[in-house]
C-alpha cells in the first residue's frame, strides 16, 4: 500500500491523467461553445471518430503530424456544418440528429479504415516537446512540461475559449442566443448565423481531438474513441457551460482513470474489484453531475430551434 | 421518414462488413459473427484467416463475416440472420456471445453452430465449442520474457479477466516466474477489449513500475504496442503475428490456427454430426504455434528456452 505514497507515481498518475484528459478537454471545449447557443450536440463522437480516422490516413500518407492534425480538424469542420444545417436551418430536434450523425461517423470511420488501409499500420505520434526550463524542474517538469505540443496547445485553448465566450462581441452573441433568441434577434443578432459558427468551431474542435487522439497513439482501429464523445457532453454539463469547469472535469476524469490503472499495476486493487474500479469515473461524473444540478442552470434555449415570430 | 431508413441501411452496412467468396467447389456455407474488426492483428483475425484456409482448400464454398459486433445483441441479431438464411456452420467468435447463441441454437436444429472461445456447449446438440490453450503459448513467452528482461519486472497489458484472455496472462506470469522466480509480474486488466488509449495509458504505468518487456492480449493491444515502441520495450504478442505492429521490439507472436480443428467440425457437420463436441488448439495439434520476429535478434539461449518449451508441451500432448 505504501507504493502508492511515491512521489514517482504520483508523477506517473498526473502525466498520465493530462495525456488521457486532452482529447476529451478539445472536445467539451467545442460542445460548449454549441450548448451556449442552445445547440446540443449529441454526435460528438462521431465527428471525433472520423476526424481521428482522417488524421491517422493523412499522417500514414504524408508522414507529416500536422497534416494529419490539420486533416482531422477540417473533417470536424464539414461535420460541424452539416451539424449546423440539420439543426440549424433543418431545425430538427437536436437530440436524435446527433445521435445520426455519431452513427455516420462511428460507421463511415471504420468503413473507410477497412476499405483504404485494412490491418492496423503504425504511424507517427507527435513528438514529444520539452518546455525550456520548466521540464527540467523535478516532478513538475516530468508532470507538465514533458508533453507534445498538442498538449499545451489545447490547454492554451481553454483561457482563449473563456476570454472569447467572456471577452468578446461574439461571446455576447452566443451567450444572448442561448438564453434568449427571441431577444438577441430584437437586438439584430442573427441567431442562426452564431449558431452556424458555434457548430462550426464545436466540429472543427472535436475533429482535432479525435486527430489528436489517433496521431497520439500513433494507431487507428474502428471505434477508437471507445465513447470518449458522451464523455465530453457528460463534461459540459460538468463544468456548468464554463470552460474552467469543462477543463476540471477532464483532468478529474483523466486523473481518476490514471489512478485506477496505476493501482492495478501495484496491486493495490484486488482483481475482484478490478470492474467496479473500472467504473469509477462513471460513477463519480455520474455524481458531480447530480450535484451540480440544482446548482448550475444549462442556457434557457438550449435545445430548442429559433423560428423568428414563435 | 425514407431518408431516416436510407442513413440507418447506410450505417449498418458501414458498421459491418460482409464479404462473400465462393471457390465454386462443394456446397458448405460458413458465416463468421465476430467483436472486432477481420483484420485486427488480433482475435478477430485469427478466425477468419483459418476460415480462409478452408476456402482456399475447397472445404468450404462461401464465406460470410459479421465482424466490429462488440455489442452481442447485435451479434444476436446476425447470428439469427445467418441460421435463417442457411448457413450450415455458424460461428459466435467471442465469448460475450454465449447467452445469445443459448438461446438461438434450439431454434435452428438444423443449423450447427460454433462457439468460442469456450468449453461450453450446453448440452445443445448443434453447438461446437472451441477454445485455445492460450496458456501454454504464455507460458512459453513468458519464459523468454523474463531471460531477456534486465530489471526482472515484466509486465501484462489486459482487457478483462475472462476466457483465453486469462488463460493467456495466467500462463505468462507462471512462465516468467518458472524462469525467474524473484520476478515481478505486475498484471493491468483494463476492463475493456476496446479501449486502445486506455491500453496504451497501462503500458505507460507498467514501464513505469519498472517493467523493461511487456505482453497483452485482445484487440486494444495496439496502444500497448506503440507506447512499448516508444519506450524501447520488447513486446510478446498473442493471438496474430503482431510482427507488423513494431518490428524493433516484437520479438515473438503466439499465433492462433483454428483451422485444423474448424475441418474437423466442418467434416463432422457434413456427416451429419451437428455439435456436442469441444475443441481445443493446443501445441501438440499445432493449433497453436510460435512465429518469432525474423528481424528482431533474439539470442540463441532464450530461444532455445522457447523452442524446449514448445516441445514439453507437444510431448506431453
Amino acid at each position: 500500500m505504501s507504493d502508492i505514497f511515491t512521489i514517482a507515481v504520483l508523477v506517473a498518475v498526473v502525466a498520465s491523467a493530462i495525456r488521457l484528459a486532452v482529447p476529451l478537454l478539445l472536445a467539451a471545449l467545442g460542445e460548449t461553445f454549441g450548448q451556449r447557443s442552445g445547440v446540443l450536440n449529441l454526435g460528438v463522437d462521431g465527428m471525433m471518430l472520423l476526424g481521428a480516422f482522417t488524421g491517422y490516413y493523412a499522417v500514414l500518407k504524408t508522414g507529416n503530424v500536422w497534416v494529419g492534425l490539420l486533416a482531422g480538424s477540417l473533417i470536424g469542420l464539414i461535420l460541424g456544418l452539416a451539424s449546423a444545417v440539420i439543426a440549424v436551418t433543418l431545425k430538427a430536434e437536436q437530440g436524435i440528429s446527433g445521435i445520426g450523425i455519431y452513427l455516420f461517423g462511428l460507421g463511415m470511420s471504420d468503413l473507410l479504415f477497412q476499405k483504404l488501409v485494412g490491418t492496423p499500420i503504425p504511424i507517427d505520434t507527435f513528438p514529444q516537446v520539452d518546455v525550456p526550463i520548466l521540464s527540467s524542474i523535478p516532478y513538475i517538469g516530468e508532470m507538465f512540461f514533458q508533453h507534445s505540443m498538442v498538449i499545451y496547445l489545447a490547454f492554451a485553448a481553454v483561457p482563449l475559449a473563456m476570454f472569447v465566450i467572456n471577452r468578446t462581441t461574439f461571446g455576447m452573441n452566443i451567450r444572448a442566443v442561448g438564453e434568449y433568441p427571441e431577444a438577441a434577434d430584437t437586438l439584430g443578432v442573427s441567431v442562426a448565423r452564431v449558431r452556424y459558427a458555434t457548430q462550426l468551431i464545436g466540429g472543427t474542435l472535436a475533429g482535432t481531438a479525435g486527430a489528436v487522439l489517433a496521431i497520439s497513439l500513433g494507431i487507428f482501429q474502428g471505434n477508437l474513441t471507445n465513447g470518449a464523445g458522451f464523455i465530453a457532453i457528460a463534461l459540459v454539463y460538468f463544468g456548468a457551460w464554463r470552460p474552467v469547469g469543462v477543463m476540471a472535469g477532464a483532468l478529474l476524469f483523466g486523473f481518476i482513470n490514471a489512478l485506477v490503472l496505476e493501482l492495478k499495476t501495484l496491486e493495490i486493487i484486488p482483481r475482484d474489484l478490478s470492474n467496479l474500479a473500472a467504473m469509477a469515473p462513471a460513477i463519480i461524473t455520474i455524481l458531480v453531475l447530480a450535484f451540480a444540478a440544482g446548482r448550475f442552470k444549462a442556457p434557457a434555449a438550449l435545445t430548442k430551434p429559433f423560428t423568428r415570430g414563435k | 421518414m425514407a431518408i431516416l431508413f436510407a442513413v440507418v441501411a447506410l450505417i449498418a452496412a458501414a458498421c459491418s462488413s460482409s464479404d462473400d467468396s465462393s471457390s465454386g467447389d462443394g456446397d458448405f456455407k460458413v458465416a463468421i459473427v465476430a467483436p472486432s474488426a477481420s483484420n485486427d492483428l488480433a482475435f478477430t483475425q485469427s478466425i477468419v484467416d483459418a476460415v480462409n484456409v478452408l476456402v482456399d482448400n475447397g472445404s468450404i464454398s462461401e464465406v460470410a463475416i459479421t465482424d466490429s459486433t462488440g455489442v452481442p445483441d447485435d451479434a444476436a441479431v446476425a447470428i439469427r440472420d445467418y441460421a435463417n438464411e442457411g448457413y450450415d456452420l455458424v460461428i459466435a467468435h467471442g465469448s460475450q456471445y454465449g447467452g445469445s447463441l443459448q438461446e438461438i441454437a434450439p431454434d435452428f436444429p438444423e443449423t450447427s453452430f460454433a462457439w468460442g472461445t469456450s468449453a461450453d456447449t450446453f448440452g445443445l446438440d448443434n453447438v461446437y465449442s472451441y477454445e485455445a490453450a492460450s496458456d501454454e503459448g504464455g507460458r512459453v513467452m513468458g519464459i523468454m520474457a523474463a531471460a531477456l528482461s534486465q530489471s526482472g519486472t515484466v509486465g501484462i497489458v489486459g482487457p478483462i479477466e475472462v476466457g483465453d484472455a486469462k488463460l493467456y496472462v495466467d500462463g505468462f506470469k507462471a512462465g516468467v516466474l518458472i524462469q525467474n522466480p524473484s520476478a515481478n509480474v505486475p498484471i493491468n486488466y483494463i476492463d475493456s477489449f476496446s479501449d486502445v488509449a486506455l491500453a496504451s495509458e497501462a503500458a505507460n504505468s507498467l514501464i513505469g513500475a519498472g517493467a523493461d518487456v511487456l505482453s497483452g492480449t485482445a484487440q486494444m493491444v495496439v496502444g500497448a504496442v506503440g507506447v512499448a515502441k516508444t519506450d524501447g520495450v520488447l513486446w510478446f504478442g498473442t493471438q496474430a503475428n503482431q510482427t507488423s505492429l513494431a518490428p524493433e521490439i516484437v520479438v515473438a507472436s503466439q499465433v492462433y490456427h483454428w483451422e485444423g480443428i474448424l475441418e474437423e467440425m466442418v467434416t463432422n457437420v457434413k456427416d451429419g454430426k451437428l455439435g456436442g463436441e469441444l475443441y481445443v488448439i493446443n501445441f501438440a495439434n499445432e493449433g497453436l504455434v510460435i512465429e518469432y520476429n525474423d528481424g528482431f535478434d533474439l539470442p540463441d539461449d532464450v530461444r532455445q528456452l522457447g523452442d524446449a518449451a514448445v516441445e514439453q508441451f507437444k510431448s506431453e500432448g
